[in-house]
């Protein structure tokens, strides 16, 4: 990868072309364009959610901060490093991304888990640990951020309106929390579509889709 | 709707205890845009404009941009029949990733989806009850199954093993595809249904 990624790039960069490393006119672009409208949109979203024509109450460098915290609790990735770039790229208050490394590490955990309805379901009851930001350079509204993220990223089960209590307590307006919500779960997508053809990358087109596409 | 009336809703109403294929309610813990107040911009958002009767549609229309991005999203991967895998077979995934997760709301409905598009009722019921489908069901049934999961687990335990187990099973690259697609899609959608709401047993 010689060009560095930018939402700014022109020709436009597609991010998970980016990321996994897919040519246009390879095999897995062929693949990715047969769903055309989801490949777009998959992209269209990351931008209005990462890179918005206007911040509104969450700022564009918290929410690369949320988006490199997420992508890190899923392991030492490319999406992860790709986005902590872009955090230090982006940042106006200065030394948040190594902050934001040490929060994803300290946060890495095993999901999904959480409760249950009592009930049938008890048996399969998971517990797992909870997590407190109180490092003293991230502020309050991105603290109570960064906790609901690991809550939705490995147990939202949990879900409770207590969570969402704690965000309104912070200053996060219903709207504000929508955004977010909708940043922290299109995540858990986007780094799974990562993955996934990420694997199908490493293996190669399965026998057959090669002979066809070389019909000498 | 006023918050106080969510609590005397609450009280009235019973939150399933397991997982079902009955039609359940969902209700907002956060106040959703008015009907009335909905502009050509939220419509563009929600896509359907039917969709505007939902609380739920209607409290993400709060950011109708990013909705309509997930909504045409959705769509694509669950609805466009142009190749891949058959639509009972993303929406057994729907239904699996769910299970996993835990959202008793989306997998009612991705049964009741996957069953209408020809997926078996006696195996959509098992894997609701206990979180697995019966040993006889079909291998490529267990697959799908096996592997929303997989790209389901936090981190991601999706790995070259099953696409080889898939190919082998006769799975195409395009039905692969959709299977990711499916399942990290209901890893999306999962989280804001839990997240923002509750669901209920439907009253009598």
């Amino acid at each position: 990868m010689t060009t560095i990624f930018s939402f700014k790039a022109d020709p436009p960069l597609d991010l998970i072309d980016y990321v996994v490393g897919i040519d246009s006119d390879s095999w897995l672009d062929t693949l990715r364009r047969g769903r055309e409208v989801l490949r777009d949109n998959a992209q269209k979203s990351a931008e209005l959610l990462l890179n918005p024509l206007e911040d509104g109450e969450f700022l564009q460098t918290h929410r690369l901060a949320v988006a490199a915290f997420v992508a890190g609790l899923h392991g030492d990735t490319a999406i992860y490093r790709l986005y902590l770039d872009l955090l230090e790229r982006s940042e106006q208050e200065k030394e948040l991304s190594p902050v934001i490394e040490n929060l994803s590490r300290q946060g890495r955990t095993l999901g999904p888990y959480g409760a249950y309805p009592a009930g049938p379901l008890s048996g399969e009851e998971l517990k797992g640990s909870g997590f407190e930001v109180s490092d003293v350079n991230v502020d309050r509204s991105l603290a109570r951020a960064l906790e609901h993220a690991h809550f939705l990223t490995f147990h939202p089960r949990d879900a409770s309106v207590q969570a969402l209590e704690r965000l309104k307590e912070a200053g996060w307006t219903d709207t504000g929390i929508v955004t977010l919500s909708q940043l922290i779960s299109f995540l858990a997508f986007q780094i799974r579509v990562i993955h996934g053809l990420s694997v199908l990358r490493d293996v190669g087109p399965a026998a057959g889709a090669t002979l066809s596409e070389n019909p000498s | 709707m006023s918050v106080t009336e969510q609590t005397v809703s609450k009280t009235d109403t019973q939150e399933p205890d397991r997982f079902t294929k009955a039609q359940l309610d969902w209700h907002p813990w956060l106040e959703p845009l008015e009907e009335g107040n909905l502009t050509e911009a939220h419509y563009e958002g929600l896509v359907d404009r039917a969709r505007a009767k939902s609380p739920y549609f209607r409290l993400l229309a709060r950011d109708p941009e990013i909705l309509g991005a997930r909504t045409r999203s959705d769509k694509d991967i669950f609805y466009n029949v142009a190749g891949g895998l058959p639509r009972r077979e993303r929406e057994l995934a729907a239904t699996a990733v769910s299970r996993f997760n835990g959202c008793i709301y989306c997998a009612s409905v991705h049964a009741r989806f996957s069953e209408r598009q020809g997926g078996s009722p006696e195996a959509l019921a098992a894997l609701l009850e206990t979180g697995q489908l019966p040993q006889d069901t079909d291998l490529k049934w267990q697959l799908v199954e096996e592997i929303a999961r997989r790209l389901s687990e936090t981190p991601v335990g999706f790995s070259h093993v099953h696409i080889r187990v898939l190919r082998q099973a006769g799975f195409e690259d395009a039905e692969i595809l959709d299977l990711i697609n499916a399942s990290s899609f209901f890893n999306w959608a999962n989280r804001l249904m839990l997240s923002l709401g509750y669901p209920t047993l439907p009253s009598e």
